[in-house]
């Protein structure tokens, strides 16, 4: 391929790799702190995805300031719900072993799934591109890239540094760090270790949920979307080392660009890749690339 | 006195403990001579779950290995039963079951030796990935048929001198044989847990560090019993391949692993019986949500009772269905002492 | 005395049982299993098949064969793998005499098999797999619809016609989209013009960016697509979104076009596709069809819902030779092979292999409609290739 092409795949892996770093930040946060399997992330990327659908509406009749208010809407209903869920459910699943998780997260999945289907049906639906970000960049002389994708990549990039200031900046984040590396230690210097916990779900559930209504109108909306997304992220977030947010950009950077190439060089074992390309890196590395506590 | 060793003789045979299983086969042969073809059919597949349920009760169970991709086994060996078998006659079993069964070890061979490298939610996320990575295997390439999947042309038969002795392709033969093999499968795994090499596998899940001081090379006795445990699996893998005649890559997807994961801890994780008795709970749950005589126009949503079955079992019930008269006299003792 | 006189009643009491049972077997229903997808990329698709299927037999007042039809529904979710036992759950289960399905082609080779060991009746009112309509074709096993062949090999003709020589297609990896292909390469074999490129990805995913690229750095004179359902759509506006379609025409059967027009607006408008169906047909039955269709469902019908209409047409042209006694399965098998579908399409026979032998029409997107452009091939017969009947 030639140069210009190889940028603008570069451009396509990039785009997939962000995306996939905000679901798999939320799943390494609530991995790695909680120490919670979370099989129902993939969940929330749906929801979120189809929140899109459902506010679509809303979007369209304020044409300008439709979808930033549809987005913020679904961010902070998405904290509303990842808090109360916490509360409810996985506060429950702190003290299991990993297999309980796995399984009760597992009928979680199945719950959600059926709520979406009674709510809102099994169909494919397509959401709108919001008219301001329609447009097409022109890109070489035969293709035009759509400016929604440079749209996304601005936006999960942002979100990627705003995580990295809390985190590294700020006392919520020098809590999150702290429990992530020694809980006990933690809850012995004070601090509130059962906020915390909710606090960092619910900003997994609504970094998933984001990410989902973000790409809803360039992935389309379909049931079993939660799947695909699920297994990958857990492949991102094992890459990156468990706990790692730094890991898990590296890692979905890494993702983004094993997959898009391997689509277009070798598309009949592009799927494996990503799996050997694990392997390869937890023979290397048993913890992942960046380890934590 | 010839009466007092009657009655002793009742006791101890009222006393065994085989009891329950020995009825249980005799209603699982009987089955099909009462039941709706539909119904043996159910039957039929349940028990090729058991027996896949009781493959992975091996690892999960006596060895404490958490595996979620074990589906990938069972995926392989359905696979290579169909690649395997020729299109024209029919294949005989006698070396179309071994050599699914062997395909299914060796892939396990290969793939427990990657695997066990990692510790704790590390192996359960890299047999994830194989199992995965097998799924896509076999979706993603012409290997065998993609996404659409594989039919078998002719199911096998074992022929002597051109005498059908055991021929898979009539119903009642196969749900004989499947039983069959289900009670083998039982059996093998029974002497295996009181063998020395079960108490070593006992004794890496409960304290893996001290079997090593204790000069036991762990790597291989848990490699081992993966291996195992993907042999059986085959043997499950090659009975749904010859039922329907056909496989494809769902059999493989992560579903699969969690579903039967489900079914152990539903059962009850540690007992043999529970793996069984798991598997038959789960088909019988997921029929009975289904059921459009029950539900009604709800029944297309099957999954909502499903999940939050799931959830209440696993929070309520987390030693399974074996555990609950334990957990019914431990109810029921402080309302027996208040009075 | 009471001797004979019991056994005076009891014989009457049994002749009148005997009548009775008769009697009640005349009047009961016909029962016919829709094994369809309700739900996933095709449930669009499956909504419409049911529909147009219903609607002829409300049109003869509620039966076929002068009884009444009782429907059993199974949703498939066009999953291959879950197709014998939905199969079983109709056949065995719920005891269908007939089973109506599906539109998946993996899973209808699926069902195709189980019909063949279990002798059941089989009418196809959609998935195009060729094999059952090849090597797995069976006195029992009918379609009302096409086989994936037939569209493509006439894109093919026209796209040779119109000068291409140059072609990338892309499609989803599965017997419907190979198969697709195989029929468009076929055809355009003749004109000299030659596929360079054949992009595929994975059953039901939809993220092409990565391919679109491909195409514009291949620079092809016209790409060749296979997508249907939510697919359809989605490709359909990546394509325009990505400025291919101002430069490179997208060429492909009129499943990329059917029941998607709504959705796809802007980005459709101008290509050309093949199909055994279009808007603007000159013949009187489409007109009553559609009056009929739209008054019932309040949607204007599609080639899907055509089809499920012409499925109900051929089973009834079966069940009224027989008067509705689905046992007598050589009769009813012989009756619907002969049977001359007036279809909404245009009338179309059946080749011996159970497949429609009919037009494949050009047609062209203006706004909201596929309208009628031409004839792109006349009688085209599926080549039915390793069939034995």
């Amino acid at each position: 391929m030639d140069f210009a092409v190889f940028l603008v795949q570069c451009l396509n892996a990039v785009q997939y790799g962000l995306l996939l770093f905000l679901v798999a930040s939320g799943l390494t946060l609530i991995f790695g702190i909680l120490g919670v399997i979370n099989l129902a992330h993939g969940s929330f990327y749906m929801i979120g995805a189809y929140l899109a659908y459902a506010l679509a509406p809303l979007a369209a009749a304020h044409s300008g300031g439709g979808f930033p208010a549809a987005l913020a809407i679904g961010v902070v209903l998405s904290i509303v719900f990842g808090y109360v869920l916490e509360w409810v459910f996985v506060s429950y699943l702190y003290e299991r072993e990993h297999l309980q998780q796995v399984l009760m997260t597992y009928g979680l999945i199945l719950v959600f799934e059926e709520l979406r289907s009674i709510a809102l049906g099994d169909d494919v639906h397509g959401v709108a591109v919001p008219e301001w970000l329609a447009g097409s960049v022109p890109l070489g002389g035969v293709m035009t890239y759509p400016v929604y994708r440079l749209f996304m990549s601005g936006v999960c990039l942002l979100v990627a540094l705003a995580l990295y200031a809390v985190i590294a900046r700020t006392r919520v984040g020098m809590a999150i760090r702290a429990g992530a590396t020694n809980r006990e230690m933690a809850q012995a210097l004070g601090v509130d270790i059962r906020l915390l916990y909710r606090i960092v779900f619910a900003a997994g559930v609504a970094l998933a949920v984001f990410a989902g209504m973000l790409a809803a109108p360039v992935t389309s909306v379909y049931p079993g979307m939660g799947n695909q997304v699920l297994i990958v992220s857990f492949v991102v977030v094992v890459i990156g080392g468990i706990g790692s947010i730094r890991g898990a950009l590296l890692a979905s950077l890494l993702v983004g660009f094993v997959d898009t190439f391997g689509n277009v060089l070798v598309p009949q074992i592009a799927g494996v890749l990503v799996y050997v390309l694990m392997a390869a890196i937890l023979l290397w590395r048993p913890e992942g690339l960046f380890r934590t506590g | 006195m010839k009466f007092r060793r009657f009655a002793i003789l009742v006791r101890q045979t009222s006393a065994w403990r085989g009891w329950p299983l020995a009825v249980a086969v005799v209603v699982l042969a009987v089955f099909p001579h009462v039941g709706g073809d539909f119904y043996v059919d159910l039957v039929l597949t349940t028990m090729i779950l058991s027996i896949f349920a009781l493959s992975l009760e091996l690892l999960v169970g006596r060895t404490g290995l958490v595996s979620f991709g074990h589906a990938a086994f069972f995926g392989i060996a359905a696979y290579a039963t169909a690649l395997l078998s020729p299109s024209g006659a029919a294949p005989s079993h006698a070396w179309l079951l071994p050599a699914g069964v062997a395909t299914a070890a060796l892939a396990a061979a290969v793939i427990g030796a990657f695997c066990l490298r990692a510790r704790g939610v590390y192996f359960i996320m890299v047999t994830l990935a194989f199992a995965q990575m097998t799924y896509f295997v076999f979706h993603d390439t012409k290997l065998a048929g993609g996404s659409d999947g594989l039919y078998l042309n002719v199911k096998p038969a074992l022929t002597l001198d051109g005498i059908t002795i055991v021929d898979l392709r009539n119903p009642r033969t196969f749900y004989y044989a499947t039983l069959v093999l289900l009670v083998l499968v039982y059996a093998v795994l029974a002497a295996i847990g009181r063998s020395r090499f079960g108490h070593a596998l006992a004794g890496i899940r409960a304290n893996e560090q001290r079997m090593r001081a204790a000069g036991f090379s762990t790597y291989g006795y848990k490699l081992a019993a993966f291996t195992l445990a993907g042999a059986l699996a085959g043997i499950a893998g090659f009975l749904h391949a010859v039922k329907d005649g056909f496989v494809s890559p769902e059999i493989l997807a992560w579903h699969q692993s969690g579903a039967v994961l489900l079914m152990l801890i539903l059962g009850g994780i540690g007992t043999l019986r529970g793996a069984v008795l798991g598997a038959f709970a789960f088909v019988l749950m997921k029929e009975l949500f289904q059921s459009e005589a029950l539900f009604g126009a709800f029944a297309k949503h099957w999954q909502l009772p499903l999940g939050l079955a799931v959830i209440a079992c696993v929070a309520l019930m987390p030693n399974g269905i074996v555990a609950l008269p334990t957990q019914l006299r431990r109810f029921r003792a402080p309302l027996l002492n208040a009075g | 005395m009471k001797h004979r006189r019991n056994t005076l009643a009891a014989a009457l009491v049994a002749g009148a049982l005997c009548v009775a049972t008769v009697g009640v077997h005349a009047q009961s229903k016909i029962k016919v299993g829709m094994m369809l997808p309700y739900t996933g990329t095709y449930a669009a698709l499956g909504t419409a098949i049911e529909n147009g299927f219903r609607l002829y037999v409300q049109q003869q007042g509620g039966k076929l064969g002068g009884r009444e039809i009782e429907y059993f529904k199974v949703d498939d979710e066009s999953e291959p793998s879950k197709a014998v036992d939905n199969m079983n759950k109709l056949i065995k289960r719920d005891n269908v005499d007939v089973v109506v399905g599906t539109v998946h082609s993996g899973v209808v080779m699926a069902m195709a098999k189980v019909a063949r060991d279990t002798n059941t009746l089989l009418v196809i009112p959609n998935a195009g797999a060729e094999a059952v309509t090849g090597p797995m074709c069976a006195p029992n096993i009918f379609r009302s619809s096409f086989s994936n062949w037939q569209p493509g090999y006439a894109m093919g003709k026209v796209a040779g016609e119109r000068g291409a020589k140059k072609v990338v297609t892309i499609t989803w990896k599965y017997a419907a989209g190979d198969e697709s292909v195989e029929g468009f390469k076929e055809g355009l074999k003749a004109s000299g013009g030659e596929v360079v490129k054949d992009l595929t990805l994975p059953f039901p995913n939809v993220e092409f960016q990565a391919l679109l690229t491909d195409i514009a750095a291949t620079k092809p004179d016209v790409v060749y697509a296979f997508f249907a359902g939510g697919g359809a759509v989605k490709f359909v506006k990546d394509y325009a979104a990505a400025g291919l379609n101002r430069t490179i025409p997208l060429y492909g059967p009129g499943f990329l076009t059917d029941g998607t027009l709504e959705a796809q607006g802007a980005s459709a408008q101008g290509m050309l596709t093949t199909l055994h169906y279009a808007d603007g047909l000159d013949n009187a039955k489409d007109k009553a069809f559609r009056a009929d269709y739209a008054k019932t469902y309040k949607v204007a019908p599609d080639v899907y819902a055509v089809q499920g209409y012409d499925a109900a047409q051929m089973l009834g042209a079966g069940l009224d030779a027989v008067k509705g006694d689905v046992s007598k399965r050589n009769e009813l098998v012989a009756a619907m092979e002969k049977a001359r579908i007036d279809s909404p399409r245009g009338a179309f026979t059946l080749s011996k292999a159970h497949n429609p032998v009919q037009d494949m029409y050009l047609r062209k997107v203006v706004g909201t409609e596929n309208r009628f452009e031409g004839v792109a091939a006349k009688a085209l017969a599926d080549p039915a290739r390793g069939c034995n009947m």
